[in-house]
């Protein structure tokens, strides 16, 4: 259980220990241990009727304290995180996270409080998520926001749903049934339009990695309900007909939402309220540093043009004139509800945090930094891979492994090798128009130090693809783990445990 | 300012810009922002100027001080979020850097922390609900019903979905809200009339405990919905299956509920956990990811999310849901939390809010004008109704600093809410039932004036 393989310290090349498996709860479990953090109640069976009680067994995990500590500690340690090194998944901005806003979410001000309460029992929290949407409104250029969507996706959703409104208020909701994507978009742009009853329409790039005006043009209709876009776009390059894009989508009566997935780039360096857009999500998971927890809790403000706000979900924070706040009456066009209460406000907390931490200073200078850091790194390593569209990128680009495909070693390849080198890899095949693409977002927390062994460590990869590929293709040797087999996992499921016996 | 960043996060020197502006062959950013229409590029946005940390910590701890936590006085406001115990050690295991500053895990060789623990969470809920699969999370208990509705639509092939009125109407609204997408009918029928309108339908969604606290048989409902052809849908709550027998067991195809009482903070509302479970012939419809175990290019047993056709990284327009981003990091505290509870602890948690309830719900029912406004058998909740609106009891009782909610989740039934757990102090009881007397009395006397 405790044995102990060895991974390379990035910056030195020096390996050293880390812990391996871990067995599984089931496994520790010893009938009879128990921990006493809540006792009593026993008169609570004989209130039940008989016929409502628990007869199916109840075959929960005996452990007691200590070995549950030591379990999930081990497990943690298993893991690679922002916290423990370089992360340059591209779309997702895993910059640091800082620990000053998980201290104040923690708060039992912020913590401790029920979404029940009546508004004159909360109103820091009211003041504080009013605050954070007059800071996410004049970030984005946009008239008004709504905190609720707690992801990316559901903003999209919430979005399509406003526009299915503003399309039925304007009586051609019927005949708009189609949302346009370009190729290189995200895969929750064209699920959220499904979730939404509409068909999807997907537009190619252009050879420069834009959307192609010409396809897109042809595309329109009457029957559009509008355009995702994200920009800059996940080839990480600003769109460089973005008006006319926008003019032509409304001049078709349709309109154009924007996926913030890509926000890092654009804090004071431009709005997307000028740009042509008429509403953006903002994952504050990512632009804003609050942590990715591992696949979520995130959190998707929708930030909206005028036209759209009469729709937005309710309830809004809204400052009355005494200067109190108050979670606002449901407005006759609202959407309605879309999820139980009023946005992840633990999330919120920590992104209101970091806004103030930073100010409008300090949120410029990170999109300059991550652009910086981007194509410093882009300068580094275009010698041994091919650029996928070569013009300056923003805070991210996208590689291809073409070249090295052709040695024998696969995009899949070099990211596992990273993995040996002491790094995470970057987003892999993903664009999907972009061969063995990899997908590299350094972000602005890193140092110059560790960009440069980054850069290192892929050029070293690139040079034995070329004289030792199967090294390459072996990797990794110094994870917790060899590469797993996906294909049986799937073929034959294994999605739990055995229960213990 | 030479020297001195605006971004304390930032670790880069002037040096260290002017280096690597000179490598990628530029004097100034600028010159890579052509592609961005002139008139848009650097506006002033007119956001206040940074703060130290000190300065942030200060104004945070002001706005939080302006909030009135659940622990400042008696407090019985309940329904999806539950002020509940959480283990010291719950928080100090799921905040871990390594766990909350990872991403989704797309690299299993560097995940295992992240897979195992979801993988444990999936067992452990799997166990509780007594159902065979349980995914690695929804956004909330609201979007995991509907959810659970868009997955019986896609399983049936039908487009009216039935809905108990006394299914928590949070999670009701957020249902009628989702279905306005791919145009579902929503019929709200109370819980009694359920089984009556299966016909024709994709699925029956009934809650249990309601959203009152009562106690429903669900067999019979999923016994009408299966003899239709539709599915049912069983909202649950997580402390419950340890007393209450669980939906597997009841006969429902998919359960969903709130699972922010296994260790979550109220936070609010969010960030929480959607649950969500089915049985094994349905879980190529299933939303959100699932991680299974397999084994890795030595024979080492390991883990990866798994049936991925199913998401929309992968189907795009054709996924089962758009859902990406999720809350794996509340089902990782949801695992320590059971893993530090074990069934002794969760069944002691669940107990002593049933026994509270019961305890407190004999009080106050004793004094005169008061009832208990459900029928049935009750879990640890229960509705009080009085002479007065509830609204204005609860108004009441909050100026005596007691926090009760009141009877907005059903628009026929009027009164006030009163959830127990094991939080619920002996002192905090005896503070609702004598600020019931008083103001009842109080009103009783200024009715009887008049």
């Amino acid at each position: 259980m405790t044995a102990i393989r060895t991974q390379v310290v990035p910056e030195s090349g020096v390996k050293t220990a880390v812990p391996a498996l871990e067995p599984l709860l089931s496994e520790i479990h010893q009938a009879g241990r128990a921990g006493r953090h809540v006792r009593g109640g026993e008169e609570a069976d004989t209130l039940i009727p008989q016929q409502f009680r628990r007869r199916a067994s109840l075959d929960l995990p005996e452990i007691t304290e200590p070995q549950v500590v030591r379990h999930f500690t081990h497990l943690a340690q298993l893991n690679y995180a922002v916290d423990t090194g370089m992360y340059p998944l591209g779309s997702c901005t895993m910059k640091y996270n800082p620990k000053v806003n998980d201290r104040i979410a923690s708060l039992a001000g912020f913590a401790d409080i029920h979404p029940r309460q009546d508004d004159d029992t909360i109103q820091g929290a009211l003041r504080l998520m009013f605050e954070l949407q007059d800071l996410l409104a004049k970030l984005t250029g946009m008239d008004a926001v709504t905190l609720q969507p707690a992801a990316g996706a559901h903003a999209e959703f919430t979005a399509l749903l406003l526009f299915k409104a503003h399309h039925s208020k304007r009586g051609d909701d019927a005949k708009r049934r189609r949302v346009i994507v370009p190729d290189s978009a995200h895969g929750t742009n064209p699920a959220s339009a499904a979730m939404s009853g509409y068909a999807v329409t997907t537009v190619k790039s252009d050879a420069r990695g834009n959307i192609d005006l010409t396809s897109l043009k042809a595309a329109l209709g009457d029957d559009v309900v509008g355009l995702m876009l994200t920009n800059p776009n996940t080839l990480g390059l600003f769109e460089e007909h973005l008006r006319e894009v926008c003019d032509a989508v409304h001049q078709a009566g349709g309109l154009v939402y924007g996926d913030g997935a890509n926000m890092n780039a654009l804090l004071g360096v431009a709005r997307p309220g000028d740009l042509g857009f008429d509403c953006i999500h903002i994952n504050v998971h990512k632009t804003f540093s609050t942590p990715h927890g591992a696949g979520g809790p995130g959190a998707g403000p929708l930030c909206v043009k005028a036209k759209l706000e009469p729709f937005l979900p309710h309830p809004r924070i809204t400052k009355d004139s005494d200067g109190s706040y108050r979670r606002g009456p449901t407005p006759p066009e609202s959407i309605g509800r879309i999820r139980s209460f009023f946005g992840n406000f633990g999330v919120l907390v920590r992104a209101y945090t970091y806004m103030t931490t930073l100010g409008e200073e300090g949120l410029a200078e990170a999109s300059n930094d991550a652009i910086l850091a981007a194509n410093y790194l882009l300068a580094l390593l275009r010698d041994s891979y091919d650029v996928a569209f070569d013009r300056p990128c923003m805070h991210e680009f996208v590689l291809s492994a073409s070249r090295q495909k052709k040695q024998g070693v696969s995009g899949l390849d070099v990211a596992k090798a990273l993995i040996d080198e002491g790094f995470h890899p970057p987003t892999v095949y993903f664009p999907l128009i972009v061969p063995e693409a990899l997908m590299i977002e350094p972000t602005e927390t890193e140092p110059r130090e560790t960009l440069d062994a980054f850069a290192a460590a892929m050029n070293r990869i690139a040079e034995r693809a070329k004289t030792d590929p199967s090294s390459v293709k072996a990797a990794p040797q110094h994870a917790p783990l060899a590469r797993l087999d996906e294909v049986s996992a799937a073929r034959y499921p294994k999605l739990k445990w055995l229960r213990p016996t | 300012m030479s020297g001195t960043n605006s971004n304390p996060y930032s670790p880069h020197t002037d040096a260290d810009r002017a280096a690597m502006l000179k490598r990628v062959g530029i004097k100034s950013v600028d010159e890579l922002l052509t592609a961005i229409p002139r008139d848009a590029l650097r506006p002033r946005l007119g956001l206040p100027t940074g703060m130290s940390e000190i300065e942030v910590q200060v104004h945070l701890e002001s706005l939080a001080a302006k909030n009135r936590p659940a622990a400042a006085g008696p407090f019985f406001i309940g329904g999806p979020v539950q002020r509940r115990y959480i283990p010291a050690a719950v928080p100090v295991l799921a905040l871990r850097g390594e766990f909350l500053t990872a991403y989704t895990p797309y690299q299993p060789e560097v995940s295992q922390g992240t897979l195992q623990a979801v993988f444990e969470y999936q067992s452990l809920l799997s166990e509780l609900l007594a159902m065979d699969v349980v995914n690695s999370s929804m956004y909330d208990g609201s979007t995991a019903v509907a959810e659970a509705a868009f997955m019986a639509v896609r399983a049936t092939g039908r487009k009216k979905v039935v809905i108990a009125r006394e299914v928590y109407y949070q999670f009701r609204a957020t249902l009628e809200t989702y279905a306005k997408g791919p145009d579902l009918e929503v019929f709200a029928v109370p819980t009694d009339q359920l089984a009556a309108n299966a016909g024709g339908s994709a699925c029956l969604i009934v809650q249990h405990p309601d959203s009152f606290g009562a106690l429903v048989d669900v067999r019979p409902i999923a016994e009408a919905a299966h003899a239709s052809g539709a599915l049912c849908v069983q909202v649950t709550e997580p402390h419950a299956n340890a007393l209450l027998e669980p939906p597997g067991a009841l006969g429902a195809d998919i359960a969903v509920g709130e699972g922010q009482p296994l260790g979550i903070p109220m936070s609010l509302g969010g960030p929480h956990l959607g649950i969500f479970a089915t049985r094994e012939a349905l879980v190529r419809q299933m939303p959100g990811r699932i991680v299974g175990e397999t084994r890795d290019a030595r024979g080492t047993r390991g883990f990866v999310n798994t049936l991925q056709t199913r998401e929309q990284h992968i189907r795009r327009e054709k996924a089962t849901s758009n859902i990406c981003t999720n809350e794996a990091l509340a089902a990782i505290t949801a695992a320590a939390y059971l893993a530090l509870m074990g069934p002794t602890g969760l069944r002691a948690a669940a107990r002593n809010g049933v026994a509270k309830a019961h305890a407190l719900a004999s009080r106050l029912t004793a004094i005169p004008g008061c009832a208990i406004a459900m029928d049935g058998p009750f879990f640890d909740r229960f509705q009080l109704r009085t002479q007065m609106r509830g609204r204005e009891l609860k108004h009441a009782l909050a100026k005596e600093n007691v926090l009760v909610d009141d009877g907005l989740h059903h628009e026929d039934r009027d009164g006030i809410l009163i959830q127990c757990t094991e939080m619920t102090g002996e002192e905090e009881a005896n503070a609702l039932v004598s600020a019931v007397q008083r103001i009842t009395a109080g009103a009783r006397e200024a009715v009887a004036a008049r």
